[in-house]
């Protein structure tokens, strides 16, 4: 004890830092108890919305004043997503959202990587313009074109497969490629890829110029194999605004196998509204989505913080 | 945007000058054929879809342009702006996405700034946090609105919880269906979705000021305040801005959330400019008129973002 007391007056860092450390255990401790505090205000909706989707409707209504709201206790069932399959034809749904999805994420992947290639590396004439307008096409948000882009589709010409054959219509509402096709190419993900690109040593395709490979070949096995964060970056980025899409699959398919999961959601409200299969068709296309992110948590983290050099 | 590396030296010294310099040319040649063949998808693509669509929005906003129609579009000059400024919803749907942003932008920053503070410290538990927090991020908007559509009823959990947490003293109100509760609700619902996402972006700013700063100022014994005030403040100007930005386009955006849960009303009073393009545009097909609210709406964003980022340049 003395000897301590002794220490302590002795070395005034020594003073400071058990100060310090006093200090830091009791702010923890509020701390701590605001980031629990935080926690449950942002898990107790997700976590109600899911053991509701176990539970008939009586049930939700009967539990809500205690903490059995958010236990799966009582008349536990996967009755409410037998139920929803029955209401809308939620498997084809989902197998469009993933199709539409990951179409949109493979070809926004290839598409944006190799400009951000050519414009990272190659000799072109007004590459540096091009650069400059597709950075400024990112003020422009997308509900301002949406309803000139309707009208815009509807007069491009389109071929469809019948049993008559093939023929050209006008008008790309109401099919897959209305869904995928326009947001392919993507200002944000070329940005991402050139910067990501410019980070690699040019150093490396020079040796690989010098053993003779082609441009696509640098791309393809110097450039791409190098780039797998940017290629993570911009394959969430694509595909969570992908298999959210609401706004533009409501105006621009009404034909019901076409249609993405969001879009399900109307089918619900139009005869008897039963809670719980609404909370279960929620889960169920909401649970992909959660189950990518769990997986691939750092990936997601980073991907969002690299969104913040954006503008 | 860096010029290309000047060949290397090397392969230069032994070939004679004419022949390098027909080499040269042709290999830029077949370079700049092959790097405007990579360019092209990509630039077709955006060509057709952003900048056609944009060029339209101004063609289209001076016809009377209808989604599906027999008759060609004609021009009908300034009528569709003159129609704009006599439309009460429309200003009402200005005024709705005005006091969402206003609310929305300083609430939302905050609370994603407090929350990144407390995630950045190297505590036990951090990336179970940071999870909890952005997962609301990942969960759609659509079914958010539904899970809150759900939550928000006169007897839905959020009257219960109310109800519980002031013994009795509190009876909330039937939130979605009261003019006066219908937006706050929207708003308080769109915060709780949104935050993590700026969360994640406060964070990556901090991260980039300098931990020697912090360690100077715990030298001095500066207080919790004066850290914040002198070094994380500052040090987050960029962040800063970027954030006012993208919130505030985010919440004049405002329409998923809308469409879900009350379609504009009770009365209008959750209506939305994005909302109405879509109700005019969409439901009653008269494309000219919603090309004109669209590019009220763009300028409208162009002005508030340019403003921004004159308003936060100059405080730096």
């Amino acid at each position: 004890m003395a000897i301590a007391e002794v220490a302590t007056a002795v070395t005034p860092h020594a003073v400071l830092g058990r100060s310090t450390t006093k200090k830091k255990r009791s702010l923890d401790l509020g701390g701590w108890l605001l980031r629990v505090g935080l926690a449950v205000l942002f898990l107790f909706p997700i976590l109600f919305m899911f053991v509701s989707s176990l539970k008939p409707d009586q049930q939700i209504f009967g539990d809500l004043s205690s903490i059995a709201a958010f236990l799966p206790v009582g008349n536990i069932s996967m009755d409410n997503y037998a139920a929803v399959f029955d209401r809308v034809p939620a498997a084809r749904f989902l197998v469009n959202s993933i199709g539409i999805s990951a179409i949109t994420v493979i070809a926004g992947i290839l598409v944006n990587s190799l400009a951000a290639f050519a414009l990272s590396r190659m000799r072109v004439r007004g590459k540096s313009v091009i650069l400059t307008l597709i950075i400024a096409t990112l003020i422009v948000p997308f509900e301002t074109l949406a309803l000139p882009l309707v009208w815009w589709v509807n007069q491009l010409p389109s071929f469809e497969l019948s049993e008559l054959g093939f023929y050209f219509t006008t008008g790309w509402i109401d099919t897959y490629h209305v869904q995928i096709i326009p947001f392919i190419a993507n200002a944000f993900s070329i940005y991402l890829f050139h910067q990501y690109f410019e980070s690699i040593p040019k150093e490396l395709d020079e040796a690989a110029r010098m053993d003779g490979a082609g441009w696509f070949r640098i791309y393809r096995q110097v450039i791409m194999p190098l780039s797998g964060p940017a290629i993570a970056t911009v394959a969430i980025l694509t595909f969570l605004p992908a298999w959210n899409s609401y706004l533009w699959p409501l105006m621009v398919v009404q034909t019901e196998e076409l249609r993405p999961v969001m879009v399900g959601v109307q089918y619900f409200f139009q005869l008897n509204v039963s809670w719980g299969e609404v909370m279960a068709y929620s889960t169920l296309i909401t649970l992909p989505v959660v189950a990518l992110f769990i997986a691939f948590q750092r990936s997601f983290v980073n991907s969002i913080a690299s969104s913040g050099v954006k503008g | 945007m860096t010029p290309t590396i000047v060949r290397p030296p090397a392969t230069a010294v032994s070939v004679p000058t004419r022949t390098r310099n027909v080499k040269r040319d042709r290999t830029s040649k077949s370079e700049e054929r092959a790097g405007l063949a990579m360019l092209a998808p990509a630039v077709i693509l955006l060509a057709l879809f952003i900048f056609v669509p944009a060029i339209l929005a101004f063609g289209l906003a001076f016809t009377n342009a209808r989604l599906i129609s027999p008759y060609p579009a004609t021009f009908v000059g300034f009528n569709n702006f003159a129609r704009l400024l006599t439309d009460p919803t429309f200003f009402r749907a200005l005024l709705n996405v005005g006091y969402f942003a206003l609310v929305v932008v300083p609430m939302q920053a905050g609370l994603a700034l407090v929350m990144a503070i407390l995630i950045n410290k190297q505590v036990k538990g951090t990336t179970f946090f940071r999870t909890v927090y952005f997962l609301p991020v990942v969960t759609s908007m659509v079914v958010v609105s539904l899970l809150w559509l759900f939550m928000y009823r006169q007897d839905g959990l959020i009257n219960v919880i109310l109800d519980r947490v002031t013994f009795g003293l509190v009876t909330g109100p039937d939130w979605l269906n009261d003019t006066s509760t219908s937006m706050p609700a929207i708003i308080l619902m769109s915060v709780w979705q949104g935050v993590g996402f700026h969360m994640i972006i406060w964070l990556s700013g901090l991260q980039t000021i300098p931990a020697d700063l912090y360690e100077a100022a715990d030298l001095d014994g500066v207080s919790r305040w004066q850290r914040f005030r002198y070094i994380t403040w500052p040090g987050l100007s960029a962040t800063r801005s970027l954030i006012l930005v993208t919130i505030t386009i985010q919440a004049l955006s405002l329409f998923t959330q809308i469409s879900v849960m009350t379609q504009g009303g009770p009365l209008n009073s959750t209506t939305t400019v994005v909302y109405e393009a879509v109700e005019s545009g969409f439901a009653q097909q008269e494309t000219g008129y919603a090309s004109a609210i669209s590019l009220v709406f763009f300028i409208i964003v162009l002005l508030i973002s340019v403003a921004q980022r004159f308003l936060s340049r100059e405080k730096i």
